[in-house]
């Protein structure tokens, strides 16, 4: 080789070399420019809103505690007793006025349920109505809870998901509660993480599906075996069944998902219900742990598993978060599956599923998360799509962050290492090296991606106060103060429930809608109403000349419920041309030119 | 035994690419381990045409692209990114290294390691390296490890294999008795398919490797105690590095040798024109 062409070829290495560096940095001032060229800049004024963490002024003061599992799991048991600290908004007593539930995990704590008094603040009253109770020794203890009103009498009831027995308690006129779990027929024992009610069939009754995770034969506290843990990191197949409690009416529920073909053994922490094809049937998309997600389409009233041919099962990760958002106001929706991205260790990268082709009846989907900037989390667990500025255009709140502890150990080399051994090795517990004292993946930051309606998202969470590093679970968000716009409550594992209040700039429009079936018992005929919840209505506002698509969901995120509101951020001086919704019953109703800046409560008709 | 009688009478340097493509289709096959078809193939082709771009520039010949087939499909399997321009990127800086970094006319680093590593480095915001392992039984193993033995027995190589796993389970066991984790914790990461590509194809690499058996053996001993003290100083890549700091080591160990035995050899042939 001659010196000259020596010289240039190590250029071109030095060049190749040096291209991630820039690329990094390239990155770096986009991402950072915001905040760079005006850090003591108002935040409401450069990004339309901003947070105010008032949990301590509004007289909440929840701090979720964790479990203690059996002792054999000792040597690992800040990751295995990693969750529990799950939430849920809710107007218990239909005053009009959100409030939310939150689950405790350790053994003997007390579950919360907070009312709204209507002056910014909330009480504890879930010793009051009976909820509070809900961790006694040798029940197991809470993970979740999804709110529905599976009766149609017009209070929301609650299904207390747990890793142990789930309890299904009956709103007794948003008074008291009354506990229904032996009628209901639900399993004496699972390890449930996920759950969302759905009317399946469209009946007008709402039905309830649970995802287990850990396998319902273990119990957690007197293991028969160690070998419980998950026979694979990212195709494990030894997780917890899945449960589909057909409503039959009179409290009464019938388990039916081998009939409708939900069979899965998969890890599932997360999961939605949402009609991703137009047909008004809700369709079901899991997001697994150790595996890939799966997209069950719900061809009339039966299940068929079309991840692969959709294109979400192909590439497993560890699946923690399942919700939905039209992220690009085109009427249709994606959905977001959070994942573990770790620089240098672990880089699975959130997943954006945005549908891109296919047909009406099987859209195809791509992973768009990397592309529009919200893939790097970290750690992440639960996330919502919601218009934080009402700017018109779906924002993404997630929050992250495993386990933490010391603040100078890690255990990431230790967890790679058993991540990679056989099902042998790595599916016993015994096996996998103890933790310590030693962090995974803690102290980690939140991300506020805001949406800048062209498809890129910015994150903006420390410039808009959100600034927490505590080990997040579960997010969602409601209008509790009937301002229209979006608060946020974050629920920690082993860390205090976060109350952000939102204060958005002044002359950005929004729209909300109250929406209630028309079912008025749990009797009527299939077809003809929908249930009181409205659980499955979808709202379509046509606005500047976009459109958005909302659905009324009975669980999203990891763990979490969203306020059954609809809102819509509109942006300045919005003119929307209509609204259409159309019921799980498939009934339709259209409302021309709705005034703006208002709760709408609308009931089908 | 048939296989083995087949692969005698094949062009040997076909039989590490058919190798190589097996892991692939096994792995991908049986498990979808792929980050995607699409990134894979972007290694591959962008290893080949640096490969037939340098190689015609700097030798004036077309060269074999067994080398770079494998070094695109390894990095195709062993980068893992959410991005696709990391692998690219990647193949294109192992290739140009092994036309680089020579010294007597050998490259020092084995390419894609040096590929990977300087990704695991300079880009670990976008970029890790294979973790997941074979699914959830044997079999996808068994199939590797049979004909892998085969083949790269056939080649002649299988001693620096059969090295390194004895020598890994041994410093795992050492390992094991420094830290007090379970054997099994320490020997797991051997299972992993990451560990087939590393031992098939990654050190017993002919062209960066050292010569004679016995010396072989001795370098990877030394990557394989090197990974150990990288393990036990908590390197979550540390067989990557293992090699890329032991492997160039030996190599110029061994072209000093050679230079300082040539001059040695010089006066001796030198007055034989004379007979």
């Amino acid at each position: 080789m001659r010196p000259y062409s020596r010289l240039l070829l190590g250029l071109l290495l030095v060049a190749l070399l040096a291209t991630p560096l820039l690329i990094r940095r390239h990155r770096a001032a986009i991402v950072y420019a915001p905040s760079a060229a005006g850090a003591a800049a108002d935040a409401k004024a450069r990004y339309g809103f901003a947070f105010t963490e008032s949990a301590q002024a509004a007289g909440i003061d929840f701090t979720h505690e964790g479990p203690t599992l059996d002792p054999q799991l000792a040597h690992i048991m800040p990751q295995v007793a990693s969750m529990g600290a799950g939430l849920a908004i809710v107007d218990v007593d239909a005053d009009g006025h959100a409030d939310f539930y939150v689950t405790n995990s350790k053994e003997g704590s007390k579950n919360r349920l907070y009312r709204n008094k209507g002056d910014g603040t909330f009480e504890d009253i879930a010793g009051r109505v009976g909820l509070a109770a809900l961790n006694e020794p040798g029940s197991g203890v809470s993970m979740g809870s999804v709110w529905g009103d599976y009766d149609n009498d017009g209070f929301e009831d609650v299904i207390v998901y747990k890793w142990g027995r789930p309890e299904l308690f009956h709103n007794d006129g948003g008074k008291a509660f009354t506990r229904v779990t032996e009628r209901a027929g639900l399993p004496a024992w699972a390890n449930i993480n996920a759950a969302v009610w759905l009317d399946y069939d469209r009946d007008g009754k709402l039905d309830l599906f649970l995802g287990g995770y850990f396998a319902e034969q273990v119990n957690l506290w007197h293991l028969a075996s160690t070998k419980m843990m998950p026979e694979s990191f990212e195709y494990a197949n030894n997780g917890g069944r899945k449960f589909l409690f057909h409503n039959l009416g009179g409290g009464r529920f019938e388990e039916v998902s081998e009939k409708v073909g939900l069979t899965s053994r998969r890890w599932a922490l997360a999961a939605v219900a949402a009609d991703l094809r137009d047909t008004g049937y809700p369709d079901l998309f899991i997001a697994n742990d150790y595996g890939v997600s799966e997209l069950f389409i719900n061809e009339g009233g039966k299940f068929r598993e079309v991840g692969k041919e959709t294109g979400v099962g192909y590439a497993p990760k560890s699946g923690m978060n399942a919700s939905v958002g039209d992220v690009l106001n085109q009427g249709t929706f994606a959905v977001y599956v959070s994942n573990i991205s770790e620089e240098g260790i672990l880089i699975q990268g959130n997943n954006l599923w945005v549908p891109t082709g296919g047909t009406p009846q099987l859209p195809t989907y791509e992973n768009m998360a990397r592309a529009m900037g919200v893939d790097l989390g970290g750690w992440s667990f639960g996330a919502q799509f919601g218009d934080l500025n009402n700017d018109g255009f779906l924002d993404l709140y997630l929050v992250n962050g495993y386990v933490s502890a010391s603040k100078t150990d890690n255990y990431w080399y230790d967890y790679s290492k058993i991540a990679g051994g056989h099902e042998v090795v790595i599916s016993d517990a015994k096996n996998w090296p103890p933790m310590g004292t030693r962090s995974l993946a803690g102290y980690q930051a939140k991300k506020v991606w805001l949406s800048d309606g062209a498809g890129h998202f910015t994150d903006v969470a420390p410039m808009v106060g959100v600034t927490d590093r505590h080990d997040g679970r579960s997010v969602a968000l409601g209008d509790f103060s009937n301002r229209g716009v979006l608060d946020a409550i974050v629920a920690n594992q082993r860390g205090p429930l976060l109350f952000y209040r939102n204060d958005v700039a002044p002359g950005r429009d929004w729209i909300a809608f109250d929406l209630t079936g028309r079912c008025a018992s749990d009797s009527e005929p299939a077809m003809t109403c929908s249930n009181r919840s409205a659980i499955g209505a979808r709202a379509t506002v046509h606005f500047n000349g976009q459109q958005q698509v909302q659905e009324v969901q009975g669980g999203s995120g990891f763990c979490a419920q969203n306020q059954r509101r609809l809102h819509f951020g509109l942006g300045p001086h919005a003119k929307i041309d209509k609204v259409t919704i159309r019921w799980p019953s498939g009934k339709i109703s259209e409302i021309a030119a709705p005034a703006t800046g208002r709760v709408h409560a609308i009931k089908e008709p | 035994m048939l296989p083995a009688s087949l692969f005698q009478r094949v062009d040997k340097r076909y039989l590490a690419p058919v190798l190589v493509t097996m892991v692939l289709v096994v792995g991908q096959l049986s498990f979808g381990f792929l980050e995607s078809w699409w990134r894979t193939a972007f290694a591959i082709l962008t290893s080949i045409a640096v490969e037939l771009l340098l190689g015609r520039m700097i030798t004036g010949k077309w060269p074999h692209l067994a080398s770079a087939y494998i070094s695109g499909i390894s990095i195709g399997m062993l980068l893992r990114s959410p991005e696709f321009w990391p692998y690219p990127l990647c193949a294109a800086i192992s290739i140009v290294s092994k036309y680089v970094l020579r010294v007597d006319g050998r490259h020092l680093w084995n390419p894609s390691n040096f590929g990977i590593v300087a990704m695991l480095v300079l880009a670990s915001d976008t970029v890790a390296g294979l973790s997941v392992q074979w699914g959830n039984n044997l079999l996808p193993m068994v199939v590797v490890w049979t004909f892998g033995a085969i083949i790269i027995h056939t080649l002649g190589r299988f001693h620096i294999t059969l090295t390194y796993v004895a020598s890994f389970l041994f410093f795992a066991g050492i390992r094991h008795l420094v830290t007090g984790h379970p054997f099994l914790a320490e020997a797991a990461p051997l299972t992993g398919p990451m560990y087939q590509l590393y031992i098939f194809f990654m050190i017993t690499d002919p062209k960066t490797t050292v010569h004679g058996k016995r010396n072989q053996c001795l370098v990877t001993v030394c990557v394989a105690a090197m990974e150990a003290a990288l393990r036990l100083m908590q390197f979550v890549h540390a067989p990557y590095y293992a090699l890329f700091i032991v492997g160039p080591i030996a190599n110029l160990i061994e072209i000093a040798h050679t230079r300082v035995a040539s001059r040695q050899t010089v006066p001796a042939v030198a007055p034989a024109p004379s007979h």
